[in-house]
């Protein structure tokens, strides 16, 4: 399977989600540069961490008009997996491409630990290998990771089974714990907490491996 | 034109003998542009006038040493082809000024040395002094500047993508009115593409790129140099204001442009900005350099040449590149959109020549403006201390609650308040980070690991600069040998007061002396740093505040954590309970916090047992028999203890010592060579520190939840690790908060 990880000039996660799908994963990874709006031959994107374009304004207000992002939401309306970690995510919510919104912390700043993550639903390309209620051990690093949405949004998600990980200890603020979620097709995911970061037993939690896992089972039952 | 007056020569802060000197080499009166390029250059920020002298006394020279000091950044070969370039530098008197621009442009700053290199940062570290944030009169003040360089950092730090893996913060009085921001910086590089400052090959171009010149930073360099009075708060707009995406970009851009082989030489734009590096790149080449002022970036118009030569706006670089080959150059910095334009060229008369609107405004031979600033033996007499040598009398009357007190102390708590707010595992290398005695990280690159230490002591230092500063070193290296790493390479900063004052001058000399010993006994050459002088405000100087910050090598692999992992491990002390005199125990938290006290002298140190300590907890560390390991220095064993107990399992320890005399001595005396570890296998553990001359035995056991010392039968301190824990886990916080 291969991966597409999108560079934007400010990312800066983007070495490491590569890195962890192929040394960690064994699968194959190519960058894509902002400025393509084409993904070339990739099966699955992967939209990293980092400050897409330094990110003064809103987080990913800027990155949701770049060409890469005209063909992210392309390869999504037609069914491709796409992955947005805690930048990522903020890029995908202000692309439209998933519901609500990311503000500041609670706490006002940055914060950068591990969590513990509730897998919510097993019934998506993203945590089919997890079983549910599986506590994943994943780091988050993140200053606007604070999920908010109205209450109708909320509902909806929780009703169609959206929520895929909730924070057992709520480091943010975020509503109802929401830690990531998937749009109503359910092959967009976003997440604040980094599984890229936990994916090798030496940076002191695999956990997250299990979420390119089941992108990789998903895509070979495609 | 300006006309050159005594009072505008005493404005930028040259002396009479300084100004003779100017003219003696020009062989004319200065323009005001050249005025204020020499007063930048050889303020001493850039030229080390006060220092140089010292610094010669650094031992420099290793079989790992690539490039010693004189270049942005030190290297050692960290084998597989690679090495690593690394450098400490301070941004001490912006910080004060304006603290989160001034400590983000600081990282900011370290970052373009580190990869002006041709090296990718990989880690960062920094050590922290402020004010008291109880202190009566400052307290709220210095609050404000936690906040604001911690946060500075994090801005910068995070959105640039290098992780900032630990440090150190320390808190005394004497930075009320002069904190201290000191950030190390460590980057990557293959052994033969680095990039060294110089500007070669007649001919060739000058480019710039990165960030338009403003006018933001003018004089930051002899604002620097100089003592902090009433009218110092206008300068803020001295101070920079820095731009993390846009280094991130320069980063990108530098490292991609580099790898075209169209570059001869590169050379950051920090103090002294455009000067700086013109001159610089132009003496190390031996060249001279020419440049047309109207052709820099400008962010606004009607600047003078003076403003331009003299502006330290951020993010902003100098290349030579090989003639003809510009557009190699230009298409990458376009990919990454930043401005680089040809400014000048390299040419053969050894002269800085700067051009504008058509007319030469100034002209300097590059090797002595560069080389040749005055060069000062000044006079230094005995250490300043107003301490005591006698020890008080005192006891404790209940040494749990002391224990208490210590912990929740603000050099002794735990720093996650600060370093929660710094991202210190982007890049995925971080084996152990901030709370670690050492920071670890892997080079994917090689398979091999890094790891770093950073520390000083004000305390030890100011009752005796010298053994203060052998002390830094000893426990630099410690912490380096608890994960089992080999210290192979050192970077120092040195921060300092006012060096025209003979007993603070003697308080640098003796520390660099004392720096030099102990880098040459545990082979640790100094391949560049920082000297930061000046760190008065009102008359009030600073303690002598040397910082040394040490690199060691190591196999990859799980890290030996500090903490006790499993009940039932036998705690065993490697390199024995030594006795401390009572003279020796008043530079320590205990000595601080319970009794607000100082005198005597620092710990005494043996550097050869130490030394013997560090090989065996080497030892042992590589063949797998510390299941934790912890170092014993601020607040002592009991400190030592009590932290070794605070992992996520609750497991703590019963310990037994054997005291006849003090026992707050006994239990928090500082005294080095000292490791606390658990293991499962004592016995063999014991049998390679012997076999290394190292005294190591059995204390005690770990179990569940609770801390006790005793001593003859007698319970010393009998706590619960939640209630110790929760005192040391939230005192930052609380104070902050207060």
């Amino acid at each position: 399977m291969r991966f597409g990880v999108v560079v934007f000039p400010g990312s800066n996660c983007d070495h490491d989600a590569w890195y962890a799908v192929r040394e960690n994963l064994g699968q194959e990874a190519d960058f894509i540069w902002h400025d393509s709006d084409r993904l070339g031959n990739v099966d699955a994107v992967i939209l990293p961490g980092g400050f897409s374009y330094g990110d003064y304004l809103r987080c990913g207000a800027i990155a949701k008009f770049s060409p890469v992002m005209q063909a992210v939401k392309k390869f999504a309306g037609d069914g491709g997996l796409v992955l947005g970690i805690c930048n990522g995510f903020q890029i995908l919510v202000e692309a439209g491409l998933l519901p609500g919104a990311l503000v500041r912390n609670a706490g006002l700043k940055f914060v950068c630990r591990e969590v513990r993550l509730r897998t919510e639903t097993t019934d998506s390309p993203f945590t089919a290998a997890a079983q549910k209620g599986q506590i994943l051990r994943v780091p988050i690093a993140h200053g606007e990771g604070c999920y908010v949405a109205d209450d109708r949004t909320l509902d909806e998600l929780e009703a169609e089974d959206r929520v895929v990980f909730r924070y057992e200890d709520n480091p943010n603020g975020s509503e109802r714990d929401i830690a990531g979620i998937l749009n109503r097709q359910r092959n967009v995911m976003g997440m604040m907490p980094h599984p890229e970061r936990a994916s090798d037993p030496l940076m002191g939690s695999a956990d997250g491996i299990v979420v390119f896992q089941s992108m990789v089972s998903a895509f070979a039952h495609a | 034109m300006t006309t050159i007056t005594p009072d505008l020569i005493a404005t930028h802060q040259l002396t009479e003998q300084e100004y003779d000197k100017i003219v003696g080499i020009l062989g004319r009166e200065p323009s005001y542009t050249e005025l204020g390029i020499f007063s930048v250059m050889w303020s001493e920020h850039c030229s080390y006038k006060s220092s140089r002298l010292h610094l010669k006394k650094l031992p420099t020279r290793g079989k790992l040493v690539v490039q010693g000091p004189g270049e942005n950044a030190g290297i050692i070969d960290i084998g597989g082809g690679y090495v690593a370039a690394f450098k400490i530098e301070s941004h001490n008197h912006p910080s004060f000024i304006e603290p989160f621009q001034g400590a983000a442009t600081g990282v900011g700053g370290i970052l373009r040395d580190i990869f002006t290199m041709g090296a990718r940062p990989i880690a960062v570290m920094d050590a922290l002094r402020f004010g008291p944030l109880d202190d009566p009169g400052n307290g709220a003040r210095n609050r404000r500047i936690v906040e604001g360089v911690v946060s500075g950092i994090a801005h910068y730090g995070n959105c640039f993508g290098v992780p900032t893996v630990g440090g150190e913060c320390v808190f005394e009085s004497c930075y009320n009115g002069n904190p201290l921001v000191n950030v190390f910086a460590l980057g990557v590089a293959k052994k033969d593409e680095i990039f060294y400052a110089k500007a070669a090959g007649i001919g060739n171009p000058v480019i710039y790129v990165g960030a338009k010149t403003g006018k933001d930073g003018i004089h930051g360099a002899s604002m620097a140099s100089a003592e902090f009075t009433e009218e110092s708060k206008q300068k803020r707009p001295n101070v920079q204001v820095g731009d993390p995406f846009l280094e991130k970009l320069l980063l990108e851009a530098c490292l991609e442009a580099m790898h075209t082989g169209a570059i001869v030489g590169i050379q950051d734009m920090g103090a002294a900005g455009l000067t700086c590096s013109t001159c610089e790149m132009g003496s190390r080449g031996g060249t001279g350099i020419e440049i047309e002022l109207d052709l820099v970036p400008q962010r606004e118009t009607g600047m003078t040449s003076y403003e331009i030569m003299l502006s330290e706006s951020q993010e902003r670089m100098l290349l030579v590149a090989e003639n003809g080959r510009e557009e190699e150059v230009f298409h990458v910095f376009k990919k990454w959109g930043l401005d680089a334009v040809t400014v000048g060229q390299v040419t053969g008369d050894g002269l800085l020549r700067v051009r504008q609107h058509g007319e030469i405004v100034a002209e300097i031979p590059n090797q002595p403006l560069a080389d040749s600033a005055p060069l000062y033996d000044r006079p230094h007499t005995q250490p300043l201390r107003r301490a005591p040598m006698e020890a008080p009398e005192f006891e404790s009357q209940d040494l749990t609650r002391d224990l208490e007190m210590l912990l929740a102390s603000a050099d002794v708590c735990s720093k996650r308040w600060i370093w929660q707010q710094y991202d210190y595992q982007v890049r995925t290398n971080t084996v152990a980070g901030p709370g670690a005695d050492a920071a670890i990280l892997r080079v994917k690159e090689t398979g091999e690991s890094l790891a770093m230490s950073l520390d000083g002591n004000p305390r030890y230092c100011y009752l005796s600069p010298r053994e203060g500063a052998k002390l830094i070193v000893a426990e630099c290296c410690r912490n380096l040998a608890v994960v089992g790493a080999e210290p192979v390479g050192a970077t120092n900063n040195l921060n300092f007061g006012n060096p025209e004052r003979p007993e603070i001058m003697a308080q640098l000399v003796e520390a660099i002396e004392g720096i030099a010993e102990a880098c040459r006994h545990f082979e640790t050459p100094i391949t560049g740093g920082n000297v930061s002088l000046y760190n008065e405000t009102l008359g009030e100087g600073i303690w002598p505040t040397p910082v040394v910050g040490i690199v060691g090598l190591m196999k990859t692999g799980a890290a030996v954590v500090t903490h006790f992992r499993e009940p039932g491990r036998a705690v065993m002390l490697i390199g024995g309970t030594d006795e401390c005199e009572p003279v020796r125990f008043g530079g320590t938290q205990y000595a601080k916090v319970i009794l607000e006290q100082l005198w005597g002298l620092p710990p005494a140190l043996d550097m050869d047992y130490e030394k013997r300590v560090q090989a065996a907890m080497r030892a042992i560390a590589r063949a797998g028999l510390a299941e934790s390991a912890h170092d014993l220095s601020d607040g002592g064993f009991a400190v030592a203890l009590a932290e070794c107990s605070f992992g996520p399992d609750s497991v703590g320890a019963c310990v037994y010592v054997d005291e006849e005399g003090s026992l707050p001595i006994a239990l928090f005396h500082e005294g080095p060579s000292r490791i606390l570890i658990s293991t499962s296998e004592p016995r063999q553990a014991q049998q390679i520190a012997n076999e290394h001359g190292v005294d190591a035995m059995q204390i005690g056991v770990t179990i569940k939840d609770r801390l006790q010392i005793i001593n003859h039968g007698k319970v010393l301190i009998d706590g619960q690790i939640s209630t110790l824990k929760r005192a040391w886990e939230g005192a930052l916080e609380r104070m902050l908060h207060a």
